[in-house]
């Protein structure tokens, strides 16, 4: 007598097509895609060893020293003057020191470079801005300080490679942005410098 | 008409989900440190998440204030942390990436802090390495 086989019948999976949407979805949805965003900085090489002294040799009208104490108020002293700071006028005179555009002996020396795509130059590129904090300092003034900062920097750059290439600074390609780099590097210096010498 | 298959659909799916599942990261740790972070005009954002560690800085949270205090205090990955810690921690994170040059530390500070602190992380950061900050802030106009 032969066995009448029953036929199984298969496990309904229409839905699970459904499952795995839901699933998906829920992914979807939780997984924040917010990207962070920040300043940011590069950090000097750590000192070597046998280095004695890690500050540099830095003629005094070359720096620009900000200052922060720890009340958050702002002391911006160059070889000539020296004040108490707005952070609203930072800005600008970061741009005038680094820019030195009359060529005035109480900011930085300026002196022939020749940069590719730009030929010969009259930069300032051995200026030195150099921040100095208090322990106590609010760390919310120091980021607005290095905003600041780096804001003058990107105008500067901004100024110059419309000036040279017709466009904003992001849009060049590589060996312009090096070349506009090059012309204003950016010199923040978090250490003490050692200085000397009149000017 | 023959109906159309539909029995792979379901795979195909679940495809779609385990490639999300492997992109998004799910590294969210568990806040110990309550903070504001900053808000600035010049921000870049951060790109490849997989090179990105992140160092937290703030008081406590509410609920932890009873045994921690409320100074400032430091958080590596999901616990309270001393400066000189970091060096460990920059070099556990950086065990696991695949192109090491190219780690970004992003220090997520209150806005109170007092620079003693910041100043302490970053001289380690110097010392182990770890060159590319990031000061971790909101955008403003």
């Amino acid at each position: 007598m032969a066995k009448k086989k029953k036929k199984m019948p298969g496990l309904n999976t229409s839905s699970t097509a459904d499952i795995s949407f839901m699933l998906l979805i829920f992914f979807l949805v939780t997984t924040s895609m917010d990207t962070d965003m920040g300043l940011a900085r590069r950090l000097p090489k750590p000192p070597e060893p046998d280095q004695e002294d890690a500050t540099m040799d830095i003629k005094a009208r070359n720096i620009l020293y900000v200052r922060i104490n720890a009340a958050g108020q702002l002391w911006v002293q160059d070889e000539m003057t020296s004040d108490w700071g707005d952070i609203k006028e930072l800005r600008n005179r970061v741009k005038e020191f680094v820019k030195n555009e009359q060529n005035l002996s109480k900011w930085p020396e300026k002196h022939v470079k020749n940069i590719d795509l730009l030929g010969q130059c009259f930069v300032t590129d051995k200026h030195v801005i150099s921040v100095q904090t208090d322990r106590g300092t609010p760390y919310n003034m120091y980021f607005q300080v290095q905003n600041e900062l780096v804001a003058a920097y990107n105008e500067l750059r901004n100024e110059l490679s419309k000036q040279k290439f017709g466009r904003e600074y992001q849009y060049l390609k590589d060996e312009e942005k090096a070349a506009i780099r090059q012309y204003y590097p950016q010199n923040i210096s978090e250490a003490e410098p050692k200085k000397y010498g009149g000017n | 008409m023959p109906e159309m298959n539909t029995s792979s659909l379901p795979d195909l799916i679940f495809t779609i989900l385990f490639f999300f599942m492997m992109v998004t990261t799910m590294r969210e740790v568990t806040l110990k440190v309550k903070f504001t972070i900053p808000a600035g005009t010049e921000l870049e954002k951060l790109e490849k998440k997989s090179v990105v560690s992140f160092i937290y800085v703030g008081p406590p949270t509410d609920n932890l204030r009873a045994q921690m205090g409320s100074s400032t205090r430091i958080q590596l990955n999901d616990r309270f942390a001393e400066a000189r810690e970091v060096m460990d921690f920059v070099a556990a994170e950086r065990q696991g990436m695949t192109n090491q040059a190219e780690q970004v530390i992003s220090i997520k500070a209150d806005q109170q802090t007092q620079m003693g602190y910041i100043t302490d992380i970053k001289e380690v950061l110097r010392k182990s390495w770890a060159l590319r900050i990031n000061y971790s802030a909101t955008r403003r106009n």
